[in-house]
């Protein structure tokens, strides 16, 4: 069972968004009839600027957006893609849904365990990896299904994890 | 014989996701015709209706009806239309197909019914896992912007329209209609008390409809080709169109396929053209018709199964997001149910209480029979606390959906089960094998 996160923890500095990305921010804005409805793409763009939301990045979202930070906070600890904490280089992302359990998505979560000395929800110590379970993510047919950062790998096996392991920075 | 594909016609072919190769197959010919042609909304929504095109997300509801259900008046209100692109149904995966490969096969349909439904904004609420899915259609549309196909005036039609995707982040219950638009709004995505429908009171406080990828790919096709094509296509007229089945487990050859609506579940599964059989030539023990809110089947129940709204619901499962999953003779049921607790557990939005503390307490419970620690009164209590959650309870269809899975498979395997507590182990599968030397 992967850990629910019901706080956004401080990063103890404040933050704000560089120029360019402001810039961007007004963009998403214009298409949005309310500026709330602009807050999953904003904490988006937060997250590629900093790597994880930091309670004091959802607290300059909600001075940017005219929202209280309880409900910006109400909205992060929602949804389980945005990281309220720093993770690893690269977030290891294993489905373990029915079609990849069928498949042995278990042995292959396990195989990583053992590999990088880690549970799910931990970072290693170089910080290079985080590993985290995930819910169906549309990778059925192609079982076991996981995700590298943003990119997909599949089908996956330990040896082709092993190789992804040992290739990345 | 398999039939010429529809929506998947494209698939595959070289650079099928930019916009010149979509235009030299006809591409965004039938909006031109629509837009230019004379042709009225109300005669495109009643166009829909005639193809008797039902809703690709999983309640199969008739899209030209949802139309309809937007009031005449809107009393000075825009209508929005929201592309349900939020593919989280464990098993499915057609839309993302559609999406990374045909995004304009879609999007075409999006400005269709935008125009039958005289809305001058859309959405596209995509999973947040789609990063490549939400480039390729962000190009597809920036192409089409280039084009005159979105923006002022299309075509000189006079008919302005305007598409942004926007990325969720993690929630499956961002597929439910209207957790979809309270998402969109920047909220929590809890689904909302109905009535008011999304139609009459949606996003924004607006008229609001919510139609699923496929869905709108097929009203691309409706209007090409006419609602009378469309609607002799498939099993019979309430359940019409080309369909796209997501096959997955214990077959040979994964994979989404398209067939007229209504395949039978054995060709899908045997098929030369489809599954080619199971794996290592195992028996089918149980399959997953719709994903993984249907009720379970039994090898006895596939035969004579078309894979339709009403031939599954005569089974007493749905066709939901035609998503079959196949489980081999090797699967210890208790062990999928499981799996698929942990799931609803997991995805369970927190707002009805019996949800809430139901999902986790069926996690909990199949849990300790599948690691051998069943009670004796554990079986009973398992349908105690689904006849609890179910029926209509809670706002939203999350709490039946979780458990069919648990109650078809006490209904269908109740042996298995009783087999589980009494012994303390699996009856089949591959832990049975370790656990009868260590017992």
């Amino acid at each position: 069972m992967t850990s629910r996160r019901y706080a956004v923890l401080p990063a103890g500095r404040p933050a704000e968004f560089p120029p360019d990305v402001r810039a961007r921010i007004e963009r998403i804005l214009s298409r949005y009839p309310t500026k709330q409805a602009a807050l999953l793409p904003i904490l988006w763009v937060a997250q590629e600027t900093w790597g994880w939301i930091s309670r004091e990045a959802a607290e300059e979202v909600a001075r940017i957006l005219e929202l209280s930070p309880a409900h910006v906070s109400g909205v992060l600890t929602f949804y389980t893609m945005y990281n309220l904490e720093p993770v690893g280089r690269h977030l290891l992302q294993f489905c373990t849904s029915i079609s990849c359990h069928l498949a042995g998505a278990g042995g292959l979560l396990e195989h990583c365990r053992r590999r990088l000395g880690i549970d799910l929800g931990q970072t290693t110590a170089d910080g290079r990896f985080t590993m985290v379970e995930v819910e169906c993510i549309a990778g059925c047919d192609r079982a076991p299904s996981m995700m590298i950062d943003d990119t997909y790998h599949e089908p996956m096996d330990p040896s082709k994890l092993d190789a992804l392991l040992e290739s990345l920075p | 014989m398999k039939s010429e594909p529809v929506l998947l016609a494209r698939v595959g072919r070289e650079r099928s996701q930019a916009i010149d190769t979509y235009l030299a197959d006809g591409g965004y010919e039938t909006l031109r015709k629509v837009l230019t042609g004379g042709w009225t909304p109300e005669a495109v929504t009643e166009e829909v209706k005639k193809s008797g095109l039902r809703g690709r997300g999983g309640a199969g509801f008739p899209t030209g009806v949802k139309w309809g259900f937007v009031p005449k008046d809107t009393k000075g209100k825009p209508v929005y239309l929201l592309c349900n692109a939020d593919e989280s149904e464990p098993g499915t995966f057609k839309d993302r197909l559609l999406m990374e490969e045909d995004p304009h096969q879609m999007l075409e349909g999006q400005i269709l019914s935008a125009f039958a439904l005289r809305c001058h904004t859309s959405y596209v609420y995509i999973r947040g896992e789609f990063f490549h899915g939400a480039r390729v259609l962000q190009r597809a549309i920036d192409e089409a912007y280039e084009k005159g196909f979105l923006g002022e005036n299309i075509l000189g039609s006079g008919f302005s329209h305007d598409v942004t995707v926007h990325r969720g982040a993690g929630a499956y219950i961002c597929g439910e209609e209207t957790g979809l638009i309270e998402s969109l709004e920047g909220k929590r995505g809890q689904p909302r008390v109905k009535p008011p429908f999304p139609a009459v009171v949606g996003v924004f406080g607006a008229p609001t409809i919510v139609n699923n990828v496929e869905t709108l790919c097929c009203v691309t096709h409706v209007l090409k080709r006419g609602a009378d094509w469309f609607a002799k296509i498939g099993r019979n007229e309430k359940n019409s169109g080309p369909k796209l089945y997501c096959l997955s487990g214990h077959v040979n050859r994964p994979g989404v396929y398209e067939a007229p609506m209504g395949l039978q579940m054995k060709e899908l599964l045997f098929g030369d053209d489809y599954g080619r059989g199971m794996k290592d030539g195992r028996k089918v023990k149980a399959v997953i018709p719709g994903g993984a809110s249907a009720a379970m089947l039994t090898a006895g129940e596939i035969e004579d199964c078309p894979l339709d709204f009403d031939g599954l619901a005569a089974k007493k499962s749905m066709l939901g997001s035609a998503a079959i999953i196949v489980m081999n003779e090797d699967t210890c049921i208790v062990d999928a149910a499981t799996n698929l607790a942990k799931f609803f557990s997991h995805e369970s939005c927190g707002q009805c209480t019996p949800c809430r503390e139901g999902t986790p307490w069926l996690h909990r419970v199949l849990s300790r029979i599948e690691a051998g620690e069943g009670r004796a009164e554990d079986v009973e209590l398992l349908e105690k606390i689904s006849n609890q959650m179910g029926n209509g309870i809670t706002l939203c269809v999350f709490a039946d959906a979780a458990i069919a899975p648990v109650l078809s498979s006490i209904g269908k395997f109740r042996d298995e089960y009783r087999y589980h507590v009494e012994n303390k182990r699996c009856l089949v599968g591959p832990r049975a094998a370790v656990e009868a030397v260590t017992a």
